[in-house]
């Protein structure tokens, strides 16, 4: 990963979902290395927020832009330079650990022949590899979720509520990793109820937005 | 490879593997194809004259068996965001999915036409034309398909309205392809005319299908 200044910058957004306004005026900026953990009551608009930071909603007023990093990356749309770890796993249960995994990584940009082995390593997987996806628990499926971030280097991770089903031992892997993540110049913008073992993370509160828009 | 080629080989394995519904397509066409002539009855000619009718209309709704379910599963699992979020547009990935669906439910389909002229009373040599008009016709059905597949993708039982929606606009192609097996078979009208008409529907499907398809999506996720 390129170790230059990367910002995600926010200015004004709104976002407005069947006629209802989720939030708007919303302002924030996150550089290289840094982690914004985005709070609020339940249907604040956290994971509104994500998805639409990913691409996968339309923003109803607003700016929001990935500046600076590696060569080229001002083409790319923000969605094209972030991770988004959603509720869904998105793990097809009729191919195995490594094949969910290798599609993955293919599709979603890394290098040629690229090793999919040090992701799964990363997250405890390495042995399960051959195993059909359709036998894993749900935390080893979230786990398996996780190892694409790893496998593919992209500077923004979104990452809605990570530790749901994880034990500790794998909620300190994934600590881990976002540790690593932010030394290497990544940035990470996550919803989160509890802690999730982000050091020194900055905190964006939604309620009050929430209130404002109904 | 590249990303266009692993998603096609995803959904191929996808659908090869249990529970895919591979060859559902080929076995539904088959059923429907064998099943005619015990309901028209022993007129050997009647079979032979409206024989392409038959194949035509099997492999129509034969091809939108499964398609409801192209973007539905990957909708419910959450690979259709990441889908959305890859670093080829979404316009090739929704195409590299309808090709994926077409090697694997109209393919077989079309490897087994020659066998099933048997049943229809159609010359062997006559049955090649139409394995022709179809592997001419059917891409067109796919990505016509596509375009339903997308608009139902938020819906639980998509299946109905695919139907509805996607069935009218598939009447051209069955016109086309009909015409032209019967032109191969039975004459005296050239078969150049509809088949090359046939070969153009299926050449615009290709590049509208995904474009539509692809807009119906971004729009359904809102």
């Amino acid at each position: 990963m390129s170790t230059d200044l990367i910002e995600l910058c926010a200015k004004d957004l709104a976002c407005e979902r069947g006629g209802r306004l989720v939030f708007s005026g919303l302002n924030f900026a996150v550089s290289s290395g840094e982690a914004l953990v985005v709070t609020g009551r339940n249907g604040a608009g956290k994971s509104t927020l994500l998805r639409l930071i990913a691409g996968l909603l339309r923003k109803s007023a607003g700016e929001l832009d990935l500046t600076g990093g590696a060569a080229g990356a001002d083409e790319a749309t923000v969605a094209e330079q972030s991770h988004y770890l959603g509720h869904l796993d998105a793990v097809k249960p009729a191919l195995s650990v490594g094949e969910n995994l290798r599609f993955w990584t293919t599709y979603l940009g890394a290098p040629r022949g690229a090793p999919i082995r040090p992701a799964l390593e990363a997250i405890d997987l390495a042995q399960l590899s051959d195993l059909p996806a359709a036998y894993l628990s749900a935390g080893q499926r979230r786990r398996l979720s996780i190892a694409r971030l790893v496998a593919v280097p992209r500077p923004l991770w979104l990452l809605d509520e990570p530790t749901s089903a994880l034990d500790t031992q794998s909620q300190s892997r994934l600590a881990e990793l976002m540790r690593n993540h932010r030394a290497g110049g990544g940035m990470i913008v996550a919803a989160a109820h509890g802690p999730i073992g982000l050091d020194d993370s900055r905190e964006l509160k939604l309620d009050a937005q929430a209130g404002a828009g109904s | 490879m590249n990303p266009f080629l692993a998603l096609i080989g995803r959904d191929m394995r996808l659908a090869i593997r249990v529970g895919g519904g591979a060859l559902m397509g080929a076995l539904f066409y088959f059923t429907v194809v064998a099943m005619t002539p015990f309901a028209i009855g022993p007129d050997l000619n009647l079979l032979a004259r409206i024989g392409p009718a038959i194949l035509w209309l099997g492999a129509l709704l034969a091809s939108l068996l499964a398609l409801d379910r192209l973007f539905a599963t990957d909708h419910e699992d959450g690979s259709l965001d990441l889908l959305m979020m890859g670093t080829m547009p979404l316009e090739l990935a929704v195409a590299a999915k309808a090709i994926a669906h077409w090697l694997t439910t109209a393919l077989p389909l079309i490897v087994i036409t020659p066998v099933l002229g048997l049943m229809l009373n159609v010359e062997m040599s006559a049955m090649g034309w139409v394995a022709l008009t179809l592997l001419a016709g059917t891409p067109a059905l796919t990505f016509i398909g596509l375009i339903g597949a997308a608009l139902a993708v938020t819906l639980r039982r998509g299946g109905l309205l695919l139907a509805v929606l996607v069935l009218p606009l598939t009447v051209p192609v069955l016109i086309f392809g009909v015409a032209a097996a019967n032109a191969a078979i039975i004459g005296p009208a050239p078969f150049g005319p509809p088949f090359t008409i046939l070969c153009a529907l299926s050449l615009a499907s290709l590049v509208l299908g995904p474009v539509a398809a692809a807009a119906a999506l971004r729009q359904g996720l809102e």
